[in-house]
């Protein structure tokens, strides 16, 4: 237990120097995406070689270490998910890709033994290896503040957090400042929530200090439904103290005493090494009852989600809490007021809470120095899609697209051509190859009709059909609507009917308008922002890719060839061998013709289910 | 057929927490962790302990997508069907599994109760797309190939099987 300001410090001192002893360090990625590539089996590897070769290893810092042993660990989330497994060597830096498992040894040998690299398993491209982590164009463009420890400390430690100077943020707040110079640190630094709205922190937490109530709570929301989305569970999963001391100083500023952390059931391993953190910082007296011997007393809870993607939105989430339906309510009274049990609550993004430590040790000023006046910081993306490094970024505001997509992406996959990104999830937008040089912050993307979201791109390249991705989120926000308004509930589904149509060939035109109406009417009307924004992708693709919709209402084809129902399905009378194998695989009788003279299919009858494309041996049966 | 659950088992549970109705949704996946899904019979029993309508029991568990009514296989495959994912065509990952079990979406459930194949929205790992999860372990870059030799491993037995 810590009592006081020297204690953190002395076992600061401690952990320092215990970690300094380990001159090596091998980091292997855990985060989930190298977890499902195999990682963990690389860890066993390392240990069970180490055993055999009877090398001094530590692998927690709670030991005294005997002389300098290697330092194996297993990390959080490097972000570079399309190289995993990765495996990371300190103080050289040096990071290895794709590693399997026999090549633990080589990686042993050359850094405990020899101190030399493997140059095989660096990250190469054209020719050119890039030894080090930090030369690597995928990461040579990012400023990482949120993400700085991930994959680069023991996700499970919270010993290497400490040394890494962790909890000094909170340690300087408690004795150096009051409440009111924490929030004006806050203030200073302009910190806008990064759960995408980009509402200023600062403001929503002085609402809450203003409030005169029994109880007070701090929640984080780690409900990151948005698919194609994983950067808060990336810090969740990496560096969950940064998380928590960010929510401690924000008890401390608005005088909580409960803090709840709501995560998503799918994310496992985040709720796992949550939990760790949550213990070890209770052990340690930095949650708990009087902590570090102030008057400050705090303690968080975790509360698991289950899978209800509305869960994000700050009424419902606090429902949900409760265990209620996670159902959203009219608004005001706002969360500040009336949020968790009744109570003011400072609910905030898993990014914005990871923030705020650092802001506070650098001062506001400083943070306000990253990025654009208005939108300062910088902010972490999930890059997926049809590009070729997929991963987690983070870039200061005011990145161009052009950016993000070519020089840390590293361009399209398949040498395709670049068609459109899908930003801010199912209530975001598409951008364009005339937005590529558009700086992303919260008010540029609001200006062409997209928002930051929660921060997932989606990369498109030209063979996606716009419309199919359209009716794809629509499906998803109507699959997900609570149903407790009229608008959301009738008009989603109405809007899918309407591009289900479209997409099946069925589309009359219209429908556009019809769209259009639709859209505004729900957005004007629903009762949260999910509603709201439910139209988003629809109105962005018609928006950009209207003569697309054109092409599927008016000439009833897919100028992507993706949409099934709008290939035209025939047999080339040259290849067939009229052994009437498709014939018989027709489920509808479409097909017709004479054993060992060419077929024919029927274009009224044909559903375009491909059975008889499958069952042509000689290819003679043709999609267009 | 319904599953008879242990009242003690469900006891543990409810001590675990507190006896609090408020935390009914943690109740309800403890519940769901020991079954694979929430059998008829907790319902009375919940109620009953907690003081609480089953109703409003119901209500919770129809209104999360993660509580189910129905017994589940003893492989629980989500096919992710997230953007990224879908992007990178996992319509053809799910069609594979689906084909292969005989499953629809209208049938989740084989049989033997061996393989439960539903979709999910996003499970976070983009970075693999397009992925699956088999009882929550991860597995990426899925392609129908792949899924065919997941079965084969899976029928085996092997629920660590080496991808």
């Amino acid at each position: 237990m810590l009592k006081c300001r020297e204690d953190l410090q002395n076992i600061r001192s401690l952990y320092q120097a215990r970690l300094e002893k380990q001159k090596v360090k091998i980091l292997i990625c855990a985060g989930t995406a190298c977890v499902a590539n195999g990682s963990l089996v690389l860890y066993d590897t390392f240990m069970k070689l180490i055993e055999e070769k009877g090398i001094n290893c530590a692998v927690d810092l709670e030991h005294e270490p005997e002389g300098e042993p290697l330092g194996v660990k297993k990390s959080g989330c490097h972000g570079f998910c399309e190289m995993g497994p990765l495996v990371r060597i300190e103080p050289k830096g040096y990071l290895y890709v794709k590693v399997k498992p026999e090549d633990c040894e080589e990686i042993l040998e050359a850094s405990v033994v020899s101190d030399t690299c493997v140059e095989r398993l660096t990250y190469h491209k054209g020719g050119e290896f890039h030894k080090h982590q930090e030369s690597i164009p995928f990461y040579e463009r990012q400023k990482r503040v949120v993400l700085e420890h991930c994959g680069h400390i023991d996700a499970t430690s919270i010993g290497e957090y400490i040394a890494n100077g962790g909890y000094s943020a909170l340690e300087k707040a408690l004795f150096e400042m009051t409440p009111e110079e924490v929030l004006q640190e806050v203030e200073i630094s302009n910190l806008r929530g990064r759960g995408g709205g980009g509402f200023p922190t600062a403001r929503k937490w002085s609402q809450v200090k203003r409030r005169k109530a029994e109880n007070k709570y701090i929640v984080c929301n780690g409900d990151e439904g948005d698919p194609g989305a994983f950067m808060d569970r990336s810090v969740m999963e990496s560096d969950p103290h940064k998380m928590l001391e960010g929510m401690i100083l924000a008890a401390y500023t608005c005088g909580a005493q409960n803090g709840y952390i709501y995560v998503r059931a799918e994310y496992p391993l985040a709720v796992t090494r949550l939990g760790i953190a949550i213990d070890q910082a209770r052990k340690l007296g930095l949650l708990g009852d009087h902590i570090l011997g102030t008057d400050l007393c705090f303690d968080i809870k975790i509360s698991r989600g289950a899978g209800a993607f509305v869960c994000g939105e700050g009424s419902a989430l606090t429902a949900s809490i409760e265990g209620k339906r996670g159902m959203p309510r009219v608004k005001p009274p706002r969360t500040v007021e009336h949020g968790l049990f009744d109570s003011p609550t400072v609910l905030n993004n898993v990014e914005t809470f990871a923030n705020v430590p650092a802001i506070i040790t650098n001062g506001g000023q400083w943070f306000r120095g990253i990025g654009p006046e208005n939108s300062p910081g910088t902010k972490a993306f999930a890059l997926t899609g049809n590009i070729m490094n997929t991963g987690l970024i983070e870039v200061a505001m005011g990145t161009t697209l052009r950016e993000v997509i070519y020089d840390i992406g590293g361009g399209m996959r398949d040498g395709a051509e670049f068609k459109a990104v899908q930003i801010g999830g199912p209530s975001g937008g598409c951008l364009t190859k005339e937005h590529l040089d558009l700086p992303l912050d919260f008010d540029n993307l609001k200006k062409v009709g997209a928002m930051i979201g929660s921060g997932g791109l989606v990369v498109m390249d030209d063979h996606t059909c716009m419309v199919e991705v359209a009716r794809f989120f629509m499906s998803f926000t109507q699959n997900e609507s609570c149903g407790k308004c009229v608008p959301c509930r009738e008009g989603t589904k109405r809007m899918l009917e309407i591009l289900e149509c479209i997409v099946a060939g069925n589309g009359e035109p219209g429908d556009i308008d019809l769209l259009e109406e639709l859209a505004e009417t729900i957005s004007a009307t629903a009762l949260c922002g999910l509603g709201k924004t439910a139209a988003s992708p629809v109105l962005s693709t018609i928006k950009y890719f209207r003569e697309e919709y054109e092409n599927h209402i008016i000439e009833k084809r897919c100028p992507t060839r993706n949409c099934q129902k709008l290939k035209k399905i025939y047999i080339d009378a040259a290849l067939c061998r009229g052994c009437s194998k498709c014939a018989r695989n027709c489920p509808v009788g479409a097909i017709t013709g004479q054993i060992k003279s060419p077929f024919v299919i029927d274009g009224a009858k044909c559903i375009k289910c491909g059975a008889c494309v499958e069952a042509c041996a000689f290819h003679a049966v043709k999609e267009d | 057929m319904d599953t008879q659950c242990d009242h003690k088992i469900l006891d543990e549970i409810l001590e675990k927490h507190q006896y609090n109705p408020g935390n009914i949704i943690a109740i309800l996946q403890d519940t769901q962790e020991v079954y694979r899904y929430l059998p008829k019979d907790i319902f009375p029993y919940y109620s009953d302990r907690l003081g609480i309508s089953q109703a409003q029991i119901f209500s919770i568990a129809t209104f999360y997508e993660n509580f189910s009514l129905e017994p589940k296989g003893k492989y629980v495959i989500k096919v992710c069907d997230g953007t990224a994912c879908h992007v990178r065509k996992s319509a053809a990952i799910l069609d594979q599994l689906r084909k292969e079990l005989g499953l629809s979406s209208a049938k989740k459930t084989t049989e033997d109760l061996l393989f439960t194949v539903e979709t999910v929205s996003c499970l976070g790992a983009c970075g693999l797309a397009p992925t699956l999860t088999v009882n929550d372990r991860v597995m990426g870059m899925m392609t129908p190939q792949k899924v065919t030799d997941l079965l084969v491993t899976l029928r085996e037995g092997k629920t660590d099987a080496e991808m």
